[in-house]
């Protein structure tokens, strides 16, 4: 994965997140505080626009400088939560200087620990992580394996889409949602639906560079 | 939604602006990142320093000032600052002493004042407010969620560290006053969240919503429009199941108003609060009524009891002068 295809990538979180304004909105006023769209609007443009300045770095200095910028314009939970996953990544890029799938396998994994730890959180409480946590162990089962790309972007569209599902029918507790016990439940974690739509959208951009 | 705004994401600049412009004998504003100080830069004392999302209005800038706060980090509305703005606020008010930072229980503003305290070159520690007893079940919770009773936390640490007392004091005193305090609010309105456009959540006029939160967010249940005594009996009763002071304990109550109810509905839920709290035998010897920490528009009110001991009682009565609370000086 080069710098150019992470641009493309972010470009286009940018553009899913704004495609489906009014999905996360509507998700977030249901059990959240109704700001998430917003955070993440904000944070998506803040990367778009540093395009031309990261374009000339290699992958992980780019990551890295994009969880700085996240860390300090989205704020929230999402903020310190999405800062520490991309730093994260950017840490085993630096350290196997690499760009196999195998590495970025190792180094997402290692992003979706950050945010574990950070947020104190785990699978099953009715946050990004139970779309996070099930993508991660099946792009390094499948990177471990062998698979190719075209399989394992496929193959991970599909978890992240279940995971999202997954969270209507949890209680939460973590996250703004967590005092609302059984109140939660039948709504889709707005976190767990922007996560979705990044894979996706990354993943999709993989797909056409194949 | 019908609010005076120029253009949406100005919003909290020009208010900010406008706040620092208003009180400029008492604050300093610094834009990008975005943190107010105190006019006068303090000697020889823990730096006392909060922040958390705007629509709170007057918490946190609002008690920036002698005998309360050095400084306030302000986010987005009803969105945690970030590290940055922690860092720059502490850089600019620390005085050899340390920081201590007076963070609301919620996930977010947690987070940032936890990395920003990892990042901070000199000693902090951090008092964690969680007075709201909504929320029933902790099984369900990652701690209650930090309301009106953060005005007091801020108050009396405050206090107590223009004193020259040390890190660790400040923070015992923050710790003992949240564990002493409670409270609970009730919503008859949504708020709007400028950005947003439209109200928060859906509420009838026949409806009320019991237990909640500073940003809108649902409480312990949706319930029935009732008289206002039916009403605040249920919020006193909470709070004394989860306090159970002692009879005759002495108590400081605060009913803080969450920006859409006039002063004569606080002062008629004053009325029926004091009332009740002395049935139960509680002696009310402070208090404290107004809008204190509000939730933008929102109509609504909280109830908040602190058990008082001699040491908050000093530390509440001692001088303060900020934008928001004055007092002795």
């Amino acid at each position: 994965m080069s710098t150019s295809v992470i641009l493309q990538s972010l470009q286009d979180i940018h553009d899913t997140i704004l495609q489906h304004e009014s999905e996360i909105e509507s998700l977030d006023r249901a059990i959240g505080d109704g700001d998430h769209y917003i955070n993440m609007k904000r944070g998506a443009a803040a990367i778009v626009e540093m395009r031309d300045e990261l374009a000339s770095l290699t992958p992980d200095a780019a990551l890295h400088k994009i969880g700085l910028k996240l860390l300090s314009t989205i704020g929230g939970a999402s903020g310190p939560l999405l800062a520490s996953f991309f730093m994260g990544m950017a840490k085993v890029l630096k350290e196997k200087n690499d760009t196999s799938t195998k590495t970025y396998a190792l180094a997402f994994t290692s992003g979706v620990d950050l945010i574990r730890q950070r947020g104190k959180a785990d699978l099953g409480e009715k946050t990004m992580l139970d779309v996070l946590m099930p993508v991660a162990d099946q792009l390094v089962a499948l990177a471990n394996a062998g698979t190719n790309n075209k399989t394992i972007c496929e193959a991970l569209i599909a978890t992240a889409e279940a995971g999202m599902h997954s969270t209507k029918n949890l209680i939460a507790t973590k996250g703004r949602a967590a005092g609302l016990g059984e109140r939660a439940i039948g709504h889709i974690d707005p976190g767990a639906k922007s996560c979705q739509l990044m894979i996706n959208a990354v993943c999709n951009v993989l797909l056409k560079n194949e | 939604m019908k609010k005076f705004i120029n253009k949406v994401d100005d919003v909290l600049v020009e208010s900010l602006s406008g706040f620092a412009a208003a009180h400029s004998d008492i604050v300093s504003l610094n834009l990008a990142p975005n943190f107010l100080t105190r006019k006068q830069k303090a000697s020889n004392k823990v730096a006392v320093i909060s922040g958390g999302g705007s629509g709170h209005e007057p918490l946190h800038a609002g008690y920036i000032g002698y005998g309360m706060l050095d400084a306030a980090c302000p986010g987005h509305v009803f969105t945690s600052p970030t590290p940055d703005q922690m860092l720059a606020a502490a850089e600019a008010v620390h005085a050899n002493k340390g920081v201590l930072f007076i963070v609301k229980n919620y996930a977010g503003d947690v987070m940032n004042f936890e990395m920003a305290a990892e990042m901070l070159p000199f000693e902090s520690a951090t008092v964690l407010t969680s007075d709201d007893c909504a929320v029933i079940n902790s099984t369900y919770t990652t701690g209650r969620r930090g309301v009106a009773g953060t005005v007091i936390v801020e108050k009396c640490v405050g206090s107590l560290a223009e004193t020259g007392a040390d890190l660790q004091s400040c923070k015992q005193l923050g710790d003992k006053i949240n564990h002493r305090t409670a409270s609970m609010g009730v919503a008859l309105t949504s708020c709007t969240v400028p950005a947003a456009g439209r109200p928060t959540f859906d509420i009838s006029d026949r409806e009320l919503e019991m237990g909640v939160g500073i940003h809108g967010e649902p409480g312990r249940r949706r319930d029935q429009m009732r008289e206002a005594d039916a009403i605040i009996q249920e919020l006193v009763s909470a709070i004394l199941d989860n306090l159970k002071p002692a009879p005759d304990s002495e108590a400081l109550l605060l009913i803080n108003g969450f920006g859409a109810t006039p002063l004569m509905e606080l002062y008629l839920i004053y009325n029926s609060a004091a009332n009740l709290f002395k049935q139960h035998g509680i002696r009310i010897a402070r208090s404290l009524v107004g809008n204190y920490t509000t939730a933008l528009d929102m109509a609504g009110a909280s109830v908040t009891l602190c058990l008082l001991d001699d040491e908050i009682k000093q530390h509440w009565d001692s001088p303060v002068h900020t934008a928001a609370l004055r007092w002795g000086m």
